[in-house]
């Protein structure tokens, strides 16, 4: 497989999500949903982005279509520079297993399989010779610093590392774009924000991430916070300056 | 004004200078609210005058004098610690009245002046995150202070949004007669306190 991004263009000048003007319909005629109406977004490499709004704005349609999941009514969508409209079914999977990361808020560690095993799944299930896959999975609970229960089952796991090896799993091999929904819902909000935090390193270290949650505690992790109303993006936040700016020594606010 | 007693603290740990208070106050509160010298000085001035705190007593005010926490002092920090400050009326919140004035004048679309505020407020938690995420990391006082307006700020775009909703809804139904006269001056009372 051509590495994600290539064919001549340098790695920056693609986005690792692009998004042009795609909208969705469930149904049609006068029941017909429009669950997102024109939406232009695009993520970088090494960006997370987190997209908020109320429930029934979208949010997961957007999620859904980007993971190439569902195809969208209208509009385009590019992964690595790729369009997947018209890409054949099997290289779509291919893509949805090599490139594409997901975090479920859930978890959905698969309970009879051990941490590595977890995390060196959507390697093996892509044809990665074992070892390969294998080595690429502790690789992964390193990076999250949960090497130390490569062998141990999910149930004998505390929520916050399983959480770590569900973001392992996500992140393993050379994943470009991690997608995530609710990633920290089940969690309280010190090991939510862990989550996000982890999130947040996997993208320094080059990964792009789109965050889907309703929680402005959450989504501030982010580089960039997007609105989303009614299937539309209603506003975006701009690039904010450090945190040296919150605190002036010597001034008093 | 915590400042009095946040100092009172800091001295019951030991005898301290004016300069080491003001060093330690400032750290202790994760640097957040910077405090200026004078500010330190003025205020172990009134500890001593009111026996909360007593100094070295070589008379002249400055870095040269050094102060001990009194009975008196440990006794009234105790008592300031189980105080609960004083939450019993709402503050005259600049954003509330900004919203309630979209809310009334024909020109202003409330729900964009909402979406500004909560743009805005989210930046400032985004920064607020990034300082939780470097230097809170090791700073005990600095993470509970960057949790404390996190969740501050959390709490005022939840507003935000619950009013978004309630206008919109307002806007979508029909207009009801108006309500009974009773609670509109007890709003007013409320807000008069402060």
């Amino acid at each position: 497989m051509s590495r994600p991004g290539g064919g001549g263009e340098s790695e920056s000048a693609v986005s690792a999500l692009e998004l042009r003007g795609v909208s969705k319909t469930y149904g049609q005629g006068p029941g017909a949903v429009r669950a997102l109406a024109g939406v232009d977004l695009s993520v970088r490499a090494g960006e997370m982005v987190a997209v908020m709004g109320p429930s029934g704005s979208g949010k997961s349609t957007l999620l859904t279509i980007a993971g190439s999941l569902e195809d969208p009514t209208s509009g385009e969508v590019l992964v690595c520079g790729m369009a997947l409209a018209g890409m054949p079914r099997g290289r779509r999977a291919r893509l949805r297993r090599r490139v594409i990361g997901y975090v479920f808020q859930d978890f959905n560690l698969l309970p009879g399989l051990t941490a590595a095993e977890n995390a060196a799944l959507p390697l093996e299930l892509d044809g990665v010779p074992v070892p390969k896959a294998r080595a690429a999975g502790l690789a992964a609970l390193e990076s999250l610093g949960v090497a130390g229960r490569a062998g141990w089952f999910p149930d004998q796991l505390s929520g916050g590392e399983r959480q770590r090896v569900a973001i392992a799993r996500a992140v393993v091999g050379d994943r470009r774009l991690l997608l995530a929904d609710e990633p920290s819902g089940a969690l309280d909000s010190v090991n939510a924000g862990e989550v996000m935090r982890l999130l947040h390193e996997a993208c320094q270290r080059g990964v792009a991430a789109v965050v889907v949650t309703h929680d402005a505690q959450l989504a501030a992790w982010a580089d960039r916070i997007v609105l989303l109303r009614d299937g539309r993006l209603t506003g975006t936040t701009t690039r904010p300056p450090g945190p040296e700016s919150l605190l002036m020594p010597g001034e008093t606010r | 004004m915590s400042v009095p007693h946040v100092l009172l603290a800091l001295l019951s740990e030991g005898p301290k200078y004016g300069l080491q208070l003001r060093e330690e106050f400032e750290a202790g509160t994760g640097e957040v609210w910077p405090l200026n010298v004078g500010q330190v000085y003025k205020t172990l001035g009134r500890l001593e005058r009111d026996g909360l705190a007593e100094s070295d007593g070589t008379g002249q005010d400055g870095p040269q004098k050094r102060y001990r926490i009194t009975r008196r002092g440990e006794e009234a920090l105790a008592a300031w610690l189980r105080t609960p400050p004083d939450l019993t009326s709402p503050p005259r919140d600049e954003l509330v009245m900004k919203v309630l004035v979209a809310a009334r004048v024909p020109d202003a679309d409330a729900h964009e002046v909402i979406q500004a505020h909560r743009l805005y407020l989210l930046e400032l938690m985004q920064q607020w995150t990034r300082l939780k995420e470097g230097e809170a990391r090791d700073d005990l006082s600095l993470a509970l202070v960057v949790d404390a307006e996190i969740f501050r700020l959390d709490a005022v775009i939840r507003w935000l949004d619950a009013a978004d909703v309630r206008l919109a809804r307002a806007a979508a139904a029909p207009p009801r007669p108006s309500p009974a006269a009773a609670p509109v001056p007890q709003l007013r009372r409320l807000g008069a306190r402060r």
